[in-house]
């Protein structure tokens, strides 16, 4: 399934980005841009819905790094609803250590 | 300002150059692109081949320019590049003149030499294409991994508890119940099991990229495909192995296994690599070509004057270690896993390999040896010598060591696995194994000793109880591989047994020598498995097994709860006494006006060991008022070993008024009376002797 990335700012200074289908090398660019984007508006939260994401490949994952360092360490990033595949990447590369993995966005 | 240095000044089918920096070597990210390196003492020309991940094909081939050589290195920054897409390799020109040592195949694709990460064998015991063009294929690796307040633990030599273990060995059974079984991810999800065990100090076994199918073969005797399954075959020394990674076919095994040692710090556990640089995977004239031989075969080999390889390592070839340019290469190797995978130590397979010089003599002054003992990055790293080749070089005790350099004690294992077996004459060797082998490392300390009684060589300690002969036969090659000195003794019956006395007894081999191994000066290392018995039914060289020969049954955990028990109180008894843990060596004398020596011998009388060459029996005494040089106080130890059929009285030697002596263990009573927890050890009702059952070990503190 194509890869897209749609952000949203929302009013308390959450960035919720939500990633659908592949992420892999020829797409994670736009998905860095998104994060790109958040860091910019000085987003105090960055929210990935992760639902719809079916894949994701070292590209991603280099974003989700990107992303932790760029935003800053004071800045939560939360991974929701992570399909298996993509949760176990997440876990065995270690880095849900640096994020914050839920299943559902109102529990935060 | 905007920065110049970024702008291409050359093109190559549309591809933007400019010329590269020498250093570092390999492939590098620089603004805007990539700067590739490589050098070769003998090329006349190179080209980098660049391929779309997985294609068959490359997408272009870009010969270096004249003018982007430096000496002997060729460097290229190439702009633009969709780094997670890339796999490269060279392709080098010049002589092949066999006589001189020179073997460039222009039409083979190189490995680079220091890749950071390898495409080919991404999932483990896949099948390659064998008719692909390029087999190993470098890739680019990004150094962004967030390793938080991690480094390296630093634990003092003299407080390690050592656990050998094969990534893929210990989790690949069913039974491990793990998510991913075989990878770095699988140890992770095992560390609960390692914390209770309690060693502090995991030595990986290889775990830089081989190839497992090196020299794969049906068994005749099982059918099975034999593989190059222990990996002392390395493909490529900065990669680490992406088949032992569950993200391998991911590409993200660099990230798995860094977060491996990152777990591994938080819970106390250094983590160790066996590294394997006196070969390489290319074998002899016959063998593959992979990077080495292509790129610069002189260098990096150890050649006749003939030009055929030299085989001091048992395998085909023979890394040419103390050439300027390889020792570099071997230093610049250690130095990214110190820094960039915090890796806490390391352990050189055939080590004596890297003290010869060119020709294959043996130096006396080894500068790669020295170089790696005075190198700033390494400087905290532990360093550990198989301090033997297979070119009949045997240096235990006299390996060079720079005040650094630790050995394998292969002298540890043989003189405790004769005691065992009850050989007489063996207690003045024992003696001097027992105290870090002071006869051996005088100058260096007893952390100069790692004390192992077995390692992945060999038996596992459960086989050392129940073979005295080998049975290598699944190995198809007639039962000739491996050692035949294994000093194991099978308690009366080969193999298997429904005897319970023969299972009692081996029971109690096991234990005495878990006890004897921990109560040692020096740096104990257990071998994954031998706390549960592990067995790999008599093979003593398992090195081409990828089944239960080597997977760790987890099974085992269940039916030998009670020698895991045993293990895991000697190593918290170990770790709770520093009077185990010195420095320096006892000196047997009171240097601290305790009234009693540091260390003091005793037999069946306190006071009057039995040297004697029939003599099967020892015990000592450590005085915990010279614990750590007298540093410290600690409780005092009493160790009795009786390796005699017959049971013996010992008589105690005193202790200083108030002081009790106490029970730790005894390998003689049945479970759970036979080891107990820490500071919950019972009194001993005599307190002036004690009786030892046949082929059994007490000890008991003092206090």
């Amino acid at each position: 399934m194509a890869f897209s990335v749609t952000s949203k700012i929302l009013k308390n200074g959450t960035a919720e980005l939500t990633l659908v289908g592949e992420l892999d090398a020829s797409v994670a660019n736009e998905f860095k841009a998104a994060v790109e984007k958040a860091a910019a508006e000085k987003a105090k939260k960055l929210v990935l819905n992760m639902k719809d994401l079916e894949f994701m490949a070292s590209a991603g994952l280099r974003v989700l790094v990107f992303a932790k360092q760029k935003m800053g360490y004071d800045v939560d990033i939360y991974v929701i609803a992570a399909q298996a595949a993509v949760r176990d990447t997440i876990e065995m590369t270690g880095f849900h250590h640096s994020v914050i993995m839920r299943d559902e966005f109102s529990a935060i | 300002m905007e920065r110049v240095d970024a702008y291409p000044t050359h093109d190559y089918q549309g591809f933007k150059l400019r010329p590269g920096k020498p250093f570092p070597f390999g492939a590098t990210f620089v603004p805007g692109g990539v700067n590739f390196s490589i050098y070769s003492s003998h090329a006349t020309s190179c080209t980098l081949v660049l391929f779309n991940k997985g294609e068959p094909q490359p997408k272009v081939e870009i010969p270096f320019p004249d003018e982007f050589r430096i000496g002997d290195v060729f460097a290229m920054i190439v702009f633009d590049l969709s780094y997670e897409n890339i796999e490269y390799g060279y392709r080098m020109t010049g002589p092949f003149d066999t006589q001189q040592g020179h073997r460039f195949d222009s039409s083979k694709i190189l490995l680079d030499p220091y890749a950071k990460a390898i495409s080919g064998r991404d999932v483990w015991g896949t099948p390659p294409n064998w008719d692909d063009i390029f087999l190993h294929r470098s890739l680019l690796v990004f150094d962004d991994f967030d390793w938080a307040d991690d480094r390296p633990l630093e634990i003092p030599m003299e407080d390690l508890v050592i656990y050998e273990m094969h990534v893929r060995s210990f989790t690949r059974h069913p039974s491990s119940g793990v998510k991913f079984p075989g990878t770095f991810a699988g140890i992770r999800q095992k560390l609960p099991y390692l914390k209770e065990l309690g060693v502090n100090c995991v030595e990986l076994m290889p775990i830089y990229e081989f190839d497992e199918f090196e020299n794969s073969r049906l068994s005749p005797e099982t059918g099975e495909t034999l593989m190059n399954y222990w990996g002392y075959s390395t493909v490529g020394f900065f990669a680490p192995k992406s088949g032992l990674a569950a993200t391998g076919k991911l590409g993200m095994q660099v990230d798995e296994l860094k977060a491996l040692v990152k777990e591994l710090h938080r819970n106390g556990i250094e983590v160790f690599l066996d590294v394997v640089f006196n070969h390489t995977a290319e074998g002899n004239e016959n063998g593959p070509y992979i990077s080495f031989k292509g790129i610069d075969n002189k260098t990096y080999y150890m050649l006749t004057p003939e030009g055929y390889y030299f085989n001091f390592s048992g395998t085909g070839n023979t890394l040419n270690c103390n050439n300027p340019v390889v020792r570099n290469i071997v230093l610049d190797c250690l130095r990214y896993w110190a820094s960039e995978y915090h890796i806490d130590g390391f352990r050189f397979d055939l080590a004596s390999i890297l003290g010869r010089d060119p020709l294959g003599y043996p130096l006396s002054n080894p500068p790669l040896l020295e170089s790696l003992a005075f190198d700033p990055i390494l400087a905290k790293c532990k360093l550990i010598a198989e301090a033997w080749d297979a070119g009949g070089l045997y240096q235990v005790g006299s390996f060079p060591a720079y005040g650094r350099w630790a050995e394998w004690n292969g002298k540890f294992r043989d003189g405790l696995r004769r005691f065992l077996k009850g050989e007489p004459g063996v207690v003045g060797d024992i003696a001097q194994r027992l105290q870090g082998s002071p006869d051996l490392y005088a100058s260096r300390g007893p952390t100069a000793s790692i004390n192992f009684i077995t390692c992945h060589d060999g038996f596992t300690l459960y086989d050392m109880v129940t073979y005295n002969d080998k049975h290598n036969e699944a190995n198809g090659e007639s039962n000739r591989d491996g050692a035949n000195d294994n000093n194991s003794w099978n308690c009366g019956w080969e193999g298997p047994s429904t005897d319970s006395g023969v299972n009692s007894m081996r029971m109690r081999q096991m234990k005495n020598a878990a006890a004897m191994l921990l109560v040692s000066q020096g740096v104990p290392m257990i071998l994954m498995g031998d706390e549960i018995a592990r067995t790999q039914n008599g093979n003593n060289n398992t090195y081409c097994q990828d089944n239960s020969l080597n997977w760790l049954d987890w099974n085992l955990m269940d039916s030998h709860s009670h020698l895991f028990r045993f293990y895991q109180n000697c190593i918290k008894f170990r770790l709770a006494h520093p009077v185990f843990r010195n420095r320096w060596h006892l000196s047997n004398q009171d240097r601290v006006g305790s009234g009693y020596a540091d260390i003091s011998w005793h037999g069946t009388q306190a006071g009057n060991p039995d040297w004697s060459g029939s003599s099967r029996l020892l015990a000592f005494m450590l005085d915990g008022k010279h614990a750590r040089g007298g540093m410290v106080e600690d409780d005092d130890i009493y160790v009795a070993m009786n390796m005699h059929w017959d049971s013996h009285w010992f008589e105690l030697p005193g202790l200083p008024e108030g002081k009790n002596w106490h029970v730790f263990a005894n390998t003689g009573a049945n479970s759970p009376e036979d080891v107990w927890e820490t500071g919950h050890e019972p009194r001993l009702d005599d307190q002036t002797g004690i009786l030892l059952g046949d082929r059994s070990v007490v000890i008991l503190v003092g206090k």
